[in-house]
């Protein structure tokens, strides 16, 4: 088959088509990625010290962020709600949005974000930063997985960490809608506490318990994945990080909205 | 002679288009030091990386103490690796560990087991480089270039294996960190009998090192032969890089 120069509008759909084929390839190879981390992480050599490690450095070390975006997204959250609410006069639903609206959405996604943001970027950079300075190499040749070794415990520290945090952030969350209710807008202490513990589904805290976990489990695998494939030195690991921080965002959002449709519909 | 501790026959590696090693053929026997030198990016680091597993060839053969591990399972070329320690050129030490666990990494394999037993071991190994024990618990960030190095050395003959490979061991250290280094790498040849294959660029490293010099040119091996014919090779790709012209056959 002979190329010529290709006219314009058919570059055109030679670009498109190479985004797209792009696109699959790495899905495929984002998916292959986890497949292998899952494999390895469940058969041994195990290692509990370096997942204890990891589940401090991703757990309590986030807890300030994720506290604190929770107490003042959960104030916002009961301010919007009864300046809106009063326009029709139904502002006493304030408790029962704040407990839903956190539970349900912002606590999980909020939380996910934050550690995506903090972890998903520092895994990124440490891995791509072994991997330009030939260290991912020398743990080959000392005959360790690097998979079982350095994956594996980010693995299980963020899909057990994210769950508690959210828990956490979740509780931060209302109590700053409490906060706020009672002391700004003059809601009475205890009716709002009745009428939060009155809306406080268990299915809605295990909705936030299973979007924790997946999120968790997005911001391991794009965290190490972009790390591990890092190329071309400094730089690289610098665009390594960005799309590990990207990635793990927009696969956050995508799946928080299937895991709502789902579990809605 | 016997069977070659080492055996490439036609290694043959491409990266897209571009053509790395185009039909490598190359054997070392056991308790030789052999040098490989080159230019940069004439696939000196890819040749190592297909003989210790981290590279797959497209084709050919690479056989250590005659098993072949092309094409092996990955639990064969595990146990190959068991006979190979690797200095890197940028030492590569774990920059989150002190330097006692990386010196005994390669035993551990990363678990925290034996922590005293460990530190006895590094120790020993860090003498045999020429360090002191205090540097035990430093990060290697904390230690020079010549140091990092050397712990780097110590990380690979901890496990005591047979075959020690050394990317490119003199660069960036000063003439006289460089000889120290060489010193070291002739010592474990001879004290230890281990077998050495070494990428470099540095000619008076190759002339102490190794007993037998093989040129990488184009990803095809150009001249062999000992160290001593080095300079009196009679190949014109080799007078013009063992002199550093910049006119001659290699571009």
């Amino acid at each position: 088959m002979t190329e010529g120069p290709l006219a314009p509008p058919v570059k055109g759909f030679a670009a498109i088509g190479r985004a797209v084929i792009g696109l699959f390839a790495m899905v495929g190879r984002v998916t292959l990625f986890a497949f292998t981390t899952l494999i390895r992480a469940l058969t041994p050599p195990y290692y509990p010290a370096r997942f204890f490690a990891q589940l401090m450095e991703i757990g309590w070390y986030s807890l300030p962020v994720v506290g604190l975006t929770a107490i003042f997204t959960g104030s916002a959250l009961a301010q919007q709600i009864y300046t809106g609410g009063s326009r029709f006069d139904a502002s006493s639903t304030v408790p029962a949005i704040v407990v839903f609206g956190m539970v349900r959405e912002l606590g999980p996604v909020l939380c996910g974000l934050m550690v995506a943001g903090r972890v998903a970027s520092a895994m990124a950079a440490e891995l791509g930063t072994m991997r330009v300075t030939e260290q991912l190499d020398a743990l080959t040749t000392l005959r360790t997985d690097a998979f079982r070794y350095l994956i594996a415990p980010r693995l299980f520290a963020c899909v057990i960490a994210l769950p508690i945090m959210v828990l956490i952030a979740n509780t931060i969350g209302i109590m700053g809608g409490y906060l706020l209710a009672v002391y700004k807008l003059g809601f009475n202490a205890s009716a709002y506490l009745t009428s939060t513990r009155q809306y406080l589904q268990m299915d809605d805290v295990e909705m936030a318990l299973v979007k924790a976990a997946v999120f968790g489990f997005i911001i391991a695998i794009m965290g190490c994945y972009n790390g591990f494939r890092t190329g071309g030195g400094a730089a690289g690991v610098g665009k390594a990080t960005t799309d590990a921080v990207v990635s793990s965002f927009m696969l956050i959002l995508f799946s928080d909205l299937i895991i709502t449709i789902v579990a809605f519909g | 002679m016997g069977e070659p501790k080492i055996k490439l026959a036609e290694v043959k590696k491409h990266f897209g288009e571009k053509i790395v090693l185009d039909g490598v053929n190359l054997s070392v026997e056991p308790g030789e030091s052999v040098a490989i030198i080159g230019g940069s990016g004439t696939g000196k680091s890819v040749t190592l990386k297909c003989i210790l597993g981290l590279l797959t060839p497209d084709s050919g053969s690479v056989q250590v103490d005659g098993q072949e591990i092309v094409g092996a399972k990955p639990r064969e070329i595990e146990k190959v690796r068991a006979k190979f320690g690797m200095l890197f050129q940028g030492g590569a030490l774990f920059d989150s560990l002190p330097v006692w666990r990386n010196v005994t990494f390669g035993l551990t394999q990363g678990r925290m087991r034996h922590a005293a037993e460990m530190r006895k071991i590094a120790e020993e190994n860090l003498e045999r480089v020429g360090l002191k024990a205090d540097i035990l618990n430093l990060r290697p960030n904390e230690l020079s270039g010549g140091m990092q190095k050397r712990v780097a050395l110590a990380r690979a003959i901890a496990p005591r294996p047979e075959i020690i490979f050394f990317d490119e061991p003199t660069t960036g250290l000063d003439p006289i960190r460089a000889d120290v280094i060489n010193d070291l790498i002739t010592s474990l040849v001879e004290d230890l009998g281990v077998t050495a294959l070494t990428i470099t660029h540095d000619m008076a490293s190759a002339r102490k090192i190794a007993h037998r010099v093989a040129m990488l040119y184009n990803g095809r091996i150009v001249w062999h032969g000992p160290r001593d014919r080095l300079y009196d090779s009679g190949n014109p790709y080799v007078d013009q890089f063992v002199q550093g012209r910049a006119d001659g056959p290699i571009r």
